[in-house]
């Protein structure tokens, strides 16, 4: 499974990329391949403001729909179009074209407290 | 967890193995979408030996069926298959089977895995005073369904039989890669295609041969989208114990001309509601999710899911009987306009 370096991750299996002062969020490999074939995704409206750990948004697959979590507490900011159409990019590209929202966290800060690659790594083998 | 003769295949293959009606089987090997397209284009192999296989023989096979089972038995040619019910005493559904006259006093009768001990149970409960024997072949028997439009031509290639002589609903007896079967033209994905019944031990290299000749490996994802897309009921879902069949696009299963066990209960019981098909505008109906009508709930989701041909959400729902449209599906708490749909939902041949 590919988990690059340049981002942090939960253990709900999203990730938060740094960008600014805003941080981009979708799924990771493991997550997108567990769930198969994406046909669907709930968006966030732009301007929510969330806590952290709570559902901002759904992605439906064939066969089951999973809640995506914020990462950190923040506002959403942007939301990736896309996925309205076509909601296979978080299969093809989860890393990248599959991004979900954009947050802008309280405090850049806060993403200390999430998981790094290897340690992202390490959940996934204590998952299984 | 119980194992197929094909398990160790399942795997080779990558098939990802959940748990279904205590058996393990695969969910999906690459893509539940890919392999539903297969199904829908080429040709698509699944592995259904979890169904339970009844042997039903003897002078009184015929009466005894008939009483047993909602279709007209008598109808059956030897050779042909029909798709039935078996009622209960209370008008409901035991199960929903598949019946195969083989000979002339030689009956298969295919049920659903998850009911196999049930139907067992009742069916040998009805046969009090028949001559007939029932045999339970479950476990002796495996099952493949080779599904498609290019099903036909991948068989013809491993057997000396000639297929295009062999009518939907037929059933007989041929070699294929130099194994014997019991070969029916059916299935349940609305495709044309065949099921395979096969000795345990010749399994494996008779599904390896379909591969190897272009079928793709398909698992129970698709078997399901398929199903639901073809506008079929499941057990459990659209037809369970209480459900009354004549309340249902499948009432025409029901042959209310001939007698049979629970037809009077059957008859007395009035429809309070009736089985549609839905198209969401949007997002994915899951099993359980309420219908709407305006704001108040007059139905639920037995079914839902997604249509790989639409690339809309589906579902089957029961709704109140005279309730009209506007329906509106209750996707995660907030109405999504569902419009009614004939089914099946996608035209097929």
């Amino acid at each position: 499974m590919d988990i690059p370096k340049d981002r942090f991750y939960t253990k709900t299996h999203e990730w938060a990329l740094p960008e600014g002062d805003t941080v981009l969020v979708g799924i990771t490999d493991y997550a997108q391949d567990a769930l198969g074939d994406v046909v669907y995704v709930e968006l966030p409206e732009v301007g929510r403001k969330v806590e952290k750990g709570e559902a901002v948004a759904v992605v439906e697959s064939v066969k089951t729909a999973s809640d995506i979590y914020a990462p950190v507490a923040g506002e959403v900011v942007e939301v990736n179009l896309a996925l309205e159409k076509t909601p296979e990019l978080i299969n093809q590209d989860p890393y990248g074209e599959g991004w979900i929202f954009r947050l802008r966290p309280l405090d850049m800060t806060h993403l200390d407290d999430l998981l790094d690659a290897d340690g992202y790594q390490e959940a996934l083998e204590s998952e299984a | 967890m119980k194992r197929t003769p094909l398990y160790e295949a399942h795997l080779r293959l990558g098939g990802r193995m959940v748990e279904f009606a205590g058996f393990a089987l695969p969910l999906q090997y690459t893509s539940i979408v890919e392999e539903h397209l297969a199904v829908r284009r080429g040709a698509g192999l699944f592995d259904v030996s979890h169904m339970g296989e009844f042997w039903v023989r003897g002078e009184e096979a015929l009466a005894f069926l008939q009483w047993a089972t909602a279709n007209d038995a008598a109808r059956l040619k030897v050779g042909r298959a029909q798709y039935s019910m078996l009622p209960n005493e209370r008008g409901g559904v035991v199960d929903d089977i598949y019946l195969y006259r083989l000979g002339e006093v030689e009956y298969l009768m295919v049920v659903n895995a998850a009911n196999i001990a049930k139907d067992f149970a009742h069916l040998k409960a009805l046969a009090e005073g028949f001559r007939v024997e029932l045999v339970d072949r479950s476990e002796a028997t495996a099952l493949l369904a080779l599904q498609g439009p290019k099903a036909a031509s991948l068989l013809q290639g491993l057997t000396e039989e000639d297929l295009s002589q062999r009518r939907k609903n037929d059933v007989f007896r041929a070699q294929v890669a130099g194994r014997p079967a019991l070969l029916a033209r059916t299935g349940y994905t609305g495709e044309d295609g065949f099921e395979l019944f096969l000795a345990p031990e010749d399994a494996e290299a008779v599904f390896l041969a379909l591969v190897e000749r272009g079928a793709k490996p398909c698992g129970l994802g698709a078997r399901d989208t398929l199903r639901l897309e073809a506008g079929f009921p499941l057990y459990g879902h659209e037809l369970t114990d209480t459900t009354n069949p004549l309340c249902t696009p499948w009432a025409w299963v029901v042959k209310k001309e001939k007698d049979f066990f629970g037809k009077e209960a059957m008859l007395a019981a009035p429809c309070r509601e009736k089985l549609v098909g839905l198209v969401l505008e949007t997002g994915i109906p899951r099993e359980g999710y309420p219908v709407l009508s305006g704001e108040r709930p007059v139905g639920r989701v037995t079914s839902g899911g997604y249509s790989p041909l639409l690339e809309k959400g589906i579902a089957l729902a029961y709704v109140e009987e005279g309730v009209e449209e506007p329906f509106f599906v209750a996707v995660r708490g907030k109405p999504v306009r569902a419009s009614l749909s004939p089914l099946p939902f996608v035209p097929l041949k």
